[in-house]
């Protein structure tokens, strides 16, 4: 057994979060107004949490890098949002969202956090009501569900194909009103680029004014990193371009532990690359998959065919479609869970039958039902999401089938944090897609929003308060104080550093070079030998990076290119760490797909034996490897089973 | 309330805008269907007679320096918004294309309401002012069904008949007020806040419909004259 | 998808330091571009240029590439967002572009959204607006079910309608008065809609008028430009919408 404490109450499953809460410590409303607590990001998590603790009396300090809060990648989510309310009286319960989510997750997940979750989850749906959230709704006047991949129940509540922006903008006004009231110091413009720990605990963090230049400190009693996910690592994803994981990856410099790096969710429905001048990939909604088949050819001349584009998708006879979902899964179809359809799709490129002029991308193909339901029904379900097919592939899906082809879209690993959410650094959080603690292995459909919201408006909101009710007698926290000299030093040194490089090579050149090197060996298909020689290719990137990256422009200016650059920095040693964490798990759980294990008929085969832990690396120092600490994963509600969609 | 707020607000302003300018479309509507008895009676007689109504009913003579006011205020506001408009922009584009997103009247109503108060000058110096104080040998008095009053339509009627330059002047002002119309009558109804996505679409043809009107019905009287004379 | 390559084309692009800076046209050059790419792609490619050749690269406002952040602006060839409707400037693709063209790309221009640099400005004016009433003021926990109040479909609709604001500042940019009406009217006409909002509709509607004045925008003069530049399509009947809900507060005050 590991030695690590979780801090997971004991007691029965349902009653663990209500008697923790009440064991946990309350600050009084006086001795709140004396707190500071810093929260980095503005996403779901960040936003809601800001609002809340300042609702609450804490003086709070927000930050994002972007102009305003409401930028946040949270707000691209499309879906919707899962809750066990039971509103559809299909059978729904808090147990049932707990046990889909276990499963989804492949077992790599908590318990008693998931457990916490589900149990929450109604609330959410409450507040946002309560916000002004316009919630799509039935012509009786109450809230309307729609169902996700991977589940049986009807359970997503959603705003059309908006529901992260309309939740974001929800927890947005919440954190306006603070901001209004005096609660709240908004920091936009600013980027989180150490985090300053005192005595052992985290007293603040050092950030850059990204419109003046200026490096500039933050004390405060405790700090939250709501920083998000780390898909950026691939250069190609469905994160936004600014979206990056160099905040948690300064907390885990300064001793934070990482928790499962490699798990990454890669989402099977995005627009395929169309060139090397891309940028960016655009995800399509998983709810196409309800209504729409994916195939390729079953003739790979068809196949050759059609990627020199001699003939079309609509020439391919009915009987030589390989409707390839269907055929290796034929009780889930085309809704088996994202990793599972993700990896499909890639086995069937890789064996020569991709359909566009790269040989990576799939058919989606909305025919069939549109022969069934009429255009008009599909037109109302999806319209929002064609157009947007049309004006990036200027392909009329009406007419066409899309093309699809699987990318990086949700980072289920993290900062490892305890129950509390808190890291193991004492007074650091870490809330959101920033932590490692909720999706275990693969995160399901409309989760994400849940959690983001669950953390910030109803469990850091408790937590937090059990370790500040120790500092109320800390005062204000002295940022003169020596170690937020040495973090601004060392942070001002490596901007200096990397500016005084004056290389050759822009940094989206090393970023560009670090995604193929991810995509190719730590993306939907790892083996040993790959992973080796991809963290041998990545070590050697770092050094070419910091030998001839570079920076144009000015230091105290804004200026794109350094922040960039220091991003690409971290995400090369990130890249690193998620290598050797998959290297170390040599299993198939999830988005983690490890080619060493599968079943006879070619199937990810999970290692409960071996691998039921959480992989915490810590890290060590420059020169030295991260040393790996396995919190155990204790099952005592859920036998673990091998996932089946067959 | 506070009155000096809501009338500095720039909502309140353009609220002022439109309550003024939904006065003046009232007035002249007034005005126009009294000018339309010029061209359906040739003896002058119907025009002439609500020519002197007009000038000598008391409620009318009280609507005079209310009318003047509105005027005046629909006039002023103008310039103040224009003026605050202008400021919110202190740099310009260099390349714009307005033309594809929105009607070149609907951008351009301070240019066409100055152009109409140009109008509205040679009108007033026409006619307003003769009648009124400067007198003219054409207004010499007549007598319609035994009242004694002043023959505006000889005064009317004869410029259209000898000036060809004037005739073109108030086919022109007639358009130019259609075309202010047709943006401003609809775009009153949305300040006032009387509008939503279904009514839009009929306001929008209203306003058309009302413009056209006023630049039909005012430029046919120097057409009529210029014609038949 | 059998995109064609542009060979060359020119790039016209207001280029200033700082706020304090006056500012300038600069063209560059930029060859070989997918019509398959998206406009901003074409703008990296023109920065990695810019970059290599020792230039200080193109700074401009951009994240999700997907049309939903907010943060891409951009005047390109005198319109908002660009020459199509119903996008952002990162969904604008090559395709909308001709062979030896020459692009005019200026920042958005309004006094209330001064130039940080080249094509980035300061949106804070849009926050200010938002902090001073685009809320509903309930706490964290203590609310009523879900499901305790209906509303009814069109107006949930309606109020969705409205909500879709990404606060990009097209309205503003495009409006001739750079008017911030059609963003306080999205703000305003969501919440009207909705039971939750209508609660402190007449308080919320006085004071984003007042922030919104107050930052120097200018006023609206339903010219409906906006519309048609939004790239969510946000209908100027929300102004309306606005419009009543100020004068009847006004009128109660």
């Amino acid at each position: 057994m590991s030695t690590i404490d979780n801090k997971i109450p004991a007691g029965p499953l349902a009653e663990k979060w209500s008697k923790h809460k009440a064991a946990i410590k309350v600050v009084s409303p006086a001795n709140k107004r004396k707190l500071d607590v810093i929260v980095v990001g503005t996403g779901l998590a960040g936003a809601s949490a800001a609002a809340s603790l300042s609702e609450l009396g804490y003086n709070v300090h927000a930050f994002c890098y972007q102009d305003s809060p409401r930028r946040a990648h949270s707000i691209a989510a499309q879906g919707g949002i899962n809750a066990a309310k039971n509103y559809q009286n299909d059978n729904d319960s808090v147990y049932r969202l707990f046990y889909d989510t276990i499963k989804g997750g492949d077992y790599r997940a908590r318990e008693a956090n998931v457990y916490r979750l589900a149990e929450v989850s109604p609330l959410i749906i409450d507040q946002c009501v309560a916000q002004g959230v316009p919630f799509a709704r039935e012509y009786g006047g109450l809230l309307d569900n729609r169902s996700f991949g991977g589940v049986l129940v009807s359970r997503t509540f959603y705003a059309r194909g908006q529901t992260g922006q309309q939740l974001l903008l929800g927890a947005y006004s919440a954190l306006n009103r603070q901001i209004a009231k005096g609660g709240v110091k908004m920091y936009t413009r600013h980027e989180m680029l150490d985090v300053v720990v005192k005595e052992g605990k985290a007293r603040g963090i050092i950030a850059r004014d990204m419109v003046t230049g200026q490096v500039k400190r933050f004390g405060a009693h405790a700090v939250v990193v709501a920083t998000g996910g780390y898909g950026n690592v691939f250069f190609l994803s469905t994160n936004a371009m600014g979206c990056n994981g160099s905040a948690a990856w300064q907390c885990y410099k300064k001793g934070a532990w990482f928790g499962n790096p490699c798990f990454v969710q890669i989402h099977p429905t995005c627009i395929p690359v169309h060139g090397d001048q891309q940028s960016k990939l655009t995800l399509m909604s998983e709810s196409l998959r309800n209504d729409g088949r994916c195939w390729v050819p079953k003739k790979k001349e068809d196949a050759e065919k059609l990627q020199k584009g001699l003939i079309k998708a609509n020439d391919i006879p009915e009987e030589d479609r390989d409707f390839y979902l269907e055929r290796r899964y034929p009780s889930y179809g085309n809704l088996v869970p994202r990793d599972v359809a993700s990896r499909a799709a890639k086995e069937r490129c890789d064996a020569g039958y991709g359909v566009n002029n790269t040989g990576l991308a799939v058919y989606l193909d909305f025919k069939y039902s549109i022969e069934r339901l009429g255009k008009k029904v599909i037109e109302a379900r999806y319209g929002n999401l064609f157009q947007m097919y049309e004006k990036i592939t200027d392909v009329d899906p009406y007419t066409e089938p899309m093309q699809i082809y699987p990318a990086i879209h949700y980072s289920m690993g993290g900062l490892w944090v305890d129950y509390n959410l808190m890291t193991n650094i004492p007074g650091l959080y870490a809330i959101g897609e920033a932590n490692f603690s909720d999706h275990g292995a693969n995160r399901l459909g409309a989760s994400a929003l849940m959690q983001g919201l669950a953390d910030g408006y109803f469990v850091l909101p408790y937590t937090i308060g059990d370790y500040l009710a120790n500092e109320i007698m800390t005062p204000k926290i002295d940022t003169k104080a020596p170690e937020f000299d040495e973090a601004e030093k060392a942070v001002t040194g490596r901007l200096q550093q990397l500016f005084n490089i004056k290389g050759k090579e822009p940094v989206d050149y090393f970023h560009k070079k670090l995604g193929h090197i991810m995509w190719d060996y730590v993306g939907m298909s790892r083996n040993e030998a790959g992973l080796i020689k991809a963290i041998a290719m990545m070590k050697e990137l770092k050094k070419e990076f910091w030998s001839n990256v570079r920076i144009p422009g000015e230091m105290n200016n804004v200026n794109p290119e350094l922040e960039k650059a220091g991003r690409v920095a971290d995400a090369i040693e990130m890249g690193i760490l998620m290598a050797q964490d998959a290297l170390d798990r040599n299993e198939s759980c999830g988005g983690h797909f490890r080619e060493e294990s599968v079943s006879e008929d070619g199937e990810a085969q999970r290692n409960d034996e071996k691998f039921t832990y959480v992989s915490c690396w810590e890290y060590k120092g420059e020169q030295a490897e991260p040393v790996l600490h396995k919190e155990d994963l204790v099952f005592e509600n859920i036998k673990l089973s091998q996932r089946s969609y067959k | 309330m506070s009155k000096g707020s809501f009338l500095n607000a720039s909502i309140g302003r353009k609220f002022l805008m439109s309550i003024t300018g939904l006065f003046l479309i009232m007035f002249l509507m007034v005005h126009m269907s009294i000018n339309l008895l010029l061209i359906f009676d040739d003896s002058g007689d119907l025009y002439n007679i609500a020519a002197h109504f007009m000038a000598t009913n008391p409620l009318i003579k009280i609507m005079e320096p209310i009318l003047a006011l509105g005027f005046v205020i629909h006039i002023a506001w103008s310039l103040i918004i224009t003026y605050q408009n202008m400021k919110a922009r202190p740099v310009n584009y260099a390349k714009t294309e307005q033309g594809i997103n929105s009607a070149w009247a609907s951008r351009n109503m301070l240019i066409l309401g100055a152009m109409l108060f140009i109008y509205m000058g040679i009108h007033l110096a026409n006619f307003w002012w003769k009648m009124k104080f400067a007198g003219d040998p054409l207004l010499e008095h007549i007598t319609v069904k035994g009242v004694e009053m002043e023959n505006a339509y000889a005064l009317v009627s004869e410029l259209f008949k000898n000036s060809v330059i004037f005739s073109i002047v108030y086919i022109l002002g007639g358009w130019l007020l259609g075309l202010h119309i047709s943006h401003g009558f609809w775009s009153a109804f949305q300040t006032i806040g009387l509008n939503n996505q279904i009514w839009r679409k009929r306001l929008f043809i209203v306003a058309k419909v009302i413009g056209w009107i006023f630049t039909i019905g005012f430029g046919i009287i120097p057409i009529y004259f210029m014609i038949k004379f | 998808m059998a995109d064609i390559t542009l060979n060359k084309i020119y790039v016209k692009v207001w280029r200033q330091n700082s706020p304090k800076d006056s500012g300038r046209f600069e063209t560059y050059e930029v060859e070989n571009i997918s019509q398959g790419s998206s406009f901003l792609e074409m703008l990296d490619i023109l920065n990695d240029n810019l970059i290599r050749e020792g230039k200080d690269p193109i700074a401009f406002d951009h994240d999700c590439r997907e049309g939903i952040c907010g943060m891409c602006s951009l005047y390109v060839n005198g319109r908002a967002h660009g020459p199509d409707r119903d996008i952002t400037t990162c969904q604008l693709h090559m395709r909308k572009f001709k062979e030896g063209e020459t692009i005019t790309i200026e920042p958005w221009r309004a006094g209330a959204f001064p130039v940080i640099k080249d094509l980035i400005v300061d949106r804070t004016a849009f926050e200010k607006i938002q902090q001073a009433g685009g809320f509903v003021s309930v706490n964290t926990g203590g609310v009523p079910d879900g499901n305790a109040i209906p509303i009814s479909k069109v107006d949930a609709d309606e109020a969705m309608d409205a909500a879709a604001c990404i606060g990009c500042g097209a309205c503003v940019a495009t409006c001739k008065n750079s008017s911030a009406m059609l963003f306080v009217a999205a703000k305003v006409s969501q919440f009207a809609k909705l039971p939750q909002g209508k609660v402190e509709g007449a308080r919320r509607a006085k004071a984003m008028v007042a922030k919104m004045d107050e930052l120097g925008f200018g006023g609206c003069t339903n010219t409906g430009a906006c519309e048609l530049e939004c790239p969510k399509a946000i209908s100027i009947s929300h102004i309306a919408r606005l419009n009543r809900e100020y004068l009847v507060a006004k009128l109660a005050d």
